[in-house]
């Protein structure tokens, strides 16, 4: 897994509570077999057509000011729904390397942490905060560093975050936590000496 | 004394592997069931790592997203969906995993086929690459969805490495009313707890109204757990879990069979226990529900009407007005009043024979909708097969409602089965979600009978008030 120390980037505003994973990928995209490539079908529905052009109204995303966003800050239970992990995969492949919401779904939360990608939980009003200084600043960039645990900007914004010392430990070092897990195959074993699985199954 | 624990508690500790300090708790996985769409990329890690499937015996597979519901043999004309679908029958033979294929007489939705081959049973750990795993949670299973990476995880290790949930005890006192169903007390609960209600939560869900509900009632229950935000929903094991399962084609036989009911006898909760969190409702309270908006908790009383934004929390204003803007409604519309152009019986929710014999009932004697195109999908081919012999798809074909294969179909709307742009659904799903059964579809969603009544009547009606025939 890719290693997530500290990322400086443009920030994107997505002012939006409850955005699902069928909005940031649609089902008809989870086809493919690859882990790639999905990052431009992200939010597909929001951004093009039904025949497949960009929409006019001007999805956050496609305005020029926020081309290359490296974070994403949207509103509360963000990534509720399906657990397709190609959410996330698509989130990364589009360019984000971390996203910032009141809080997350756990599912959603969960395969971030398994592809190197940073969900920071931050508070209500921390988040409004950020996203109004994405609005209203051009070019507007923060500094997510997870070494401190902290989101800040150039302008005195300073917030900190906690999260999961094992998964934090985990995206720091880019560790593969299948790898992690066989380290202990002496219990997992012992435990299937105790637990054989049913002969009928 | 031993501490006095909860029914999730007892299954968690049953299961840890490993406590590693300064790490997560690593849990042992009885049962893990794939299916296609969430499995490829799992499979390729595998391949890449040189990893082999730790459990191939505890590794059921099938197909059921994106496979068609046309009369089975029917060649598959998205060759996406094709592909995907040969990529799980190679790697199952592959790797060794049981695969209920296409044309397999035990074919289903993942969680439907489940329960039925007796593959789920009380205190078992069970995951699957699929939200909707919290479906076996009524049986007293703790059953949770995860993503490709962890589905990864658990074919190599048969574990998985997770934070402990917190506990959550939803108490619903009561019996429920007359054509109020185990859908409406889902959709009840997720509209007043939220959709994030329950996040980092595992829901047990006690008290008189949900002991009363079948197997299908608690199923269609603990399936909606996840859409309040849920980590898993259970039901605690009781006589009427043990009857379900006895018998089935995976369950414990003869001596095992006496050995595995007392240890299930020991699960439910102790008395006393703590939970975290603990919501009380009253079941007298509830009625048939309809959604309204794009997620299951904006949801309205049949007799209700559409919210008026402005009457609502400034931080929900916004996403009512999305929500109203996408759905075609107004404010102040009465339920009643909105008419339908689709109606899906179906999906992991409510597509059991039970759900089933409820539509039918409604559907008895009457027609569907001049202007309503209906479809009727089984969750799998063993509910088809015991529909059929009761006569069910005969009501349903006579009212004028389409009879098909069972799959997925247009609860996500990945195969054929989709609505078209601004098309209005009364669907028995789980998801509302923004184009979920087709880019521009409007879904609400309603018990199985709330739906065939919505079909015969073109709208929405109270099913309290059906005049069965
Ligand atoms: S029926 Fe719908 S919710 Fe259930 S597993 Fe299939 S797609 Fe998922």
């Amino acid at each position: 897994m890719k290693a997530f120390r500290t990322h400086r980037g443009r920030v994107a505003p997505l002012d939006r509570i409850n955005v699902d994973t069928d909005q940031i990928i649609p089902k008809q995209f989870l086809k493919r077999v690859e882990r790639t490539g999905f990052g431009q079908f992200l939010f597909y529905d929001w951004r093009f057509a039904a025949d497949g052009k960009k929409k006019d109204s001007g999805f956050v995303l496609d305005e020029p000011r926020y081309e290359g966003a490296g974070v994403l800050i949207a509103g509360k239970n963000f990534g509720c729904g399906s657990s397709r992990e190609h959410a996330v995969w698509a989130l990364a492949d589009f360019g984000f390397r971390a996203v910032i919401s009141s809080s997350f779904a756990d599912i959603f939360a969960n395969n971030s942490a398994k592809n190197g990608f940073l969900a920071v939980r931050l508070s209500e009003s921390e988040v409004a905060e950020l996203m109004r200084r994405a609005h209203e600043v051009n070019d507007y960039q923060v500094t997510v560093d997870l070494e401190q645990c902290e989101v800040r900007d150039d302008q005195g914004f300073r917030a900190k975050f906690s999260i999961d010392e094992f998964v934090r430990h985990c995206l720091l070092n880019g560790l593969d936590d299948i790898g992690l897990t066989l380290q202990h195959e002496v219990e997992i074993a012992a435990y299937e000496e105790l637990h054989p699985a049913p002969a009928t199954l | 004394m031993p501490a006095k624990r909860t029914l999730f508690e007892k299954i968690w500790d049953a299961h840890l592997v490993a406590q590693p300090s300064g790490r997560s708790p690593i849990i042992y996985i009885d049962l893990h069931l794939v299916h296609e769409v969430t499995s490829p990329q799992a499979f390729d890690g595998l391949r890449v790592a040189g990893r082999k499937v730790r459990q191939p015996s505890r590794t059921v597979a099938t197909v059921d997203h994106n496979i068609p519901t046309e009369p089975r043999g029917t060649p598959i004309t998205d060759l996406i969906a094709a592909k995907q679908i040969a990529a799980l029958q190679a790697n199952c033979k592959e790797f060794g995993v049981r695969l209920f294929d296409m044309d397999s007489p035990e074919q289903g939705i993942v969680h439907v086929i489940g329960p039925e081959l007796g593959l789920t049973r009380p205190g078992m750990t069970i995951v699957c690459g699929d939200s909707h795993t919290s479906t076996h949670g009524a049986f007293g299973a703790l059953a949770f969805g995860i993503g490709t990476s962890e589905v990864e995880h658990v074919l190599a290790t048969q574990c998985l490495a997770q934070q402990t949930p917190k506990t959550m005890k939803i108490d619903v006192r009561g019996r429920l009313g007359e054509g109020v169903t185990a859908k409406d007390l889902a959709l009840g609960i997720i509209g007043q707890i939220g959709t994030d209600g329950a996040t980092g939560h595992v829901i047990e869900y006690a008290g008189d109204a949900v002991r009363g509900l079948s197997m299908e009632g608690r199923m269609t229950l603990c399936n909606m757990s996840i859409e309040a935000g849920a980590r898993a929903g259970m039901v605690a094991p009781d006589e009427k879990t043990f009857a379900y399962v006895k018998g089935k084609r995976f369950a414990p036989r003869d001596g095992e069979w006496g050995m595995a009911v007392e240890y299930w006898r020991g699960l439910p909760t102790d008395e006393g226990a703590r939970f975290d969190k603990v919501v009380e409702m009253d079941a007298a309270q509830l009625c048939p529900f309809v959604t309204w908006g794009t997620n299951p908790g904006m949801v309205a009383p049949v007799t209700g009407r559409v919210p008026e934004p402005g009457s609502l929390r400034e931080s929900d204003q916004r996403a009512t007005e999305l929500a109203l803007q996408y759905m075609g409604l107004e404010p102040g519309k009465r339920i009643e009043e909105i008419g339908v152009d689709r109606v899906f019986i179906g999906s992991c929710t409510n597509s059991r024979i039970e759900d089933l014999r409820a539509a039918a009932q409604v559907a008895k004697g009457y027609h569907v909708s001049a202007t309503v195109r209906a479809m009727v999908v089984p969750g799998s081919q063993a509910i088809k097969r015991a529909a059929e012999l009761e006569g069910l798809h005969r009501i349903f074909l006579d009212a004028g409602f389409e009879w098909r294969e069972s799959g997925c179909s247009m609860c996500l709307g990945m195969n054929p089965d989709i609505l078209q742009p601004g098309e209005r659904c009364a669907s028995t799903s789980n998801r509302n979600f923004e184009g979920r059964q087709g880019r521009g579809g409007r879904t609400h969603l309603v018990s199985p009978m709330m739906a065939a009544a919505a079909a015969i009547a073109g709208h929405f009606t109270d099913i309290r008030d059906w005049k069965f025939r």
